[in-house]
């Protein structure tokens, strides 16, 4: 495991290049989760004011 | 037209639904493809007797290259129906491939200047394919930019299909800069029409990591395109009756 790991010497290489390209998927899929719960809450929010509208009006 | 074949999936209220059932699909079919691939990548494939186990960088910097030129063209390719036909969704999938270009494009920089440093000596130098690649990736960034400068939805999408238009010149030249220019970066290790460059198992890794790019690219595109559409629809019947 350890010498796999350690990528015939060129582990810094590798893992710095695999890991970032980890680090940007898991940043994106994040971005994308909160984009898509912040979306949902404002138009949850133009629903309400709708309905509060028509209540008053 | 409407309501018939291809053109109806162009309206966002009908698009919405079908890019949800897709997400999945293309999501798990990103994530199955990525593990064989790495398995390839990292199990089946040999050592390399010159480069040692540095070139396996190759199964993640080659596709993200292919993926950060393909999302570019199909930018355009939105961007240009959208003028002709004045779809919103061409637009909308336009902007919802922006980010996940540019991630590849700086995944293919960045993961270059890591196997650059070990077998040329240096993480970057201004070589023609480099620079033409940096220069894609602030073509992804300008059109994000300009998006973000422009307050009326409409007036953005005109703005940045323009910009991406104008701007997909850049991607031949990155394509073909190996040849035109005398470069330090090596040119292709695949072709169609030549014998490849490489052994077999070591190819094989490849075309799998990039289809792997692919339903990835597709799943995260869709999944955005969905939060842009409820984002710019908000004041629509059909997304309000969504959240009641």
């Amino acid at each position: 495991m350890i010498e796999w790991l350690s990528m015939g010497g060129y582990a810094y290489y590798v893992w710095m290049s695999y890991g970032a390209l980890a680090i940007a998927i898991v940043a994106e899929l994040l971005v994308l989760a909160s984009r898509r719960r912040r979306a949902l809450e404002q138009l949850a929010q133009h629903a309400q004011d709708e309905a509060f509208e028509e209540q008053a009006a | 037209m409407a309501g018939s074949g291809f053109f109806k999936y162009s309206s966002p209220a009908s698009f919405y639904p079908l890019a949800g059932r897709l997400v999945p699909v293309f999501g798990w079919l990103a994530a199955a493809l990525t593990v064989t691939g790495l398995y390839i990548g990292f199990v089946v494939a040999p050592t390399d007797f010159q480069q040692g186990e540095a070139y396996r960088i190759i199964f993640i910097h080659v596709p993200a290259a292919w993926m950060a030129m393909f999302t570019y063209l199909v930018i355009a390719g939105w961007s240009a129906a959208s003028f002709i036909w004045n779809t919103r969704l061409s637009a909308m999938m336009a902007q919802a491939l922006a980010p996940t270009g540019a991630m590849f494009a700086f995944i293919s920089l960045w993961t270059g200047a890591f196997w650059g440093r070990p077998t040329w000596g240096t993480y970057w130098v201004w070589d023609a394919r480099l620079t033409s690649t940096l220069i894609l990736l602030f073509l992804y960034i300008g059109l994000m930019a300009l998006r973000a400068t422009i307050e009326d939805p409409r007036r953005a999408d005109r703005a940045c299909a323009v910009l991406a238009l104008v701007g997909s010149v850049n991607v031949p030249i990155i394509y073909f800069s190996v040849q035109w220019w005398n470069t330090l970066h090596q040119g292709a290790s695949v072709s169609l029409t030549a014998a490849p460059k490489m052994a077999e198992t070591m190819l094989a890794g490849m075309p799998v990591m990039g289809l792997a790019a692919w339903a990835y690219t597709i799943a995260a595109a869709l999944h955005r395109v969905r939060s842009i559409i409820l984002e710019r629809e908000a004041h629509a019947r059909w997304t309000r009756e969504l959240v009641r």
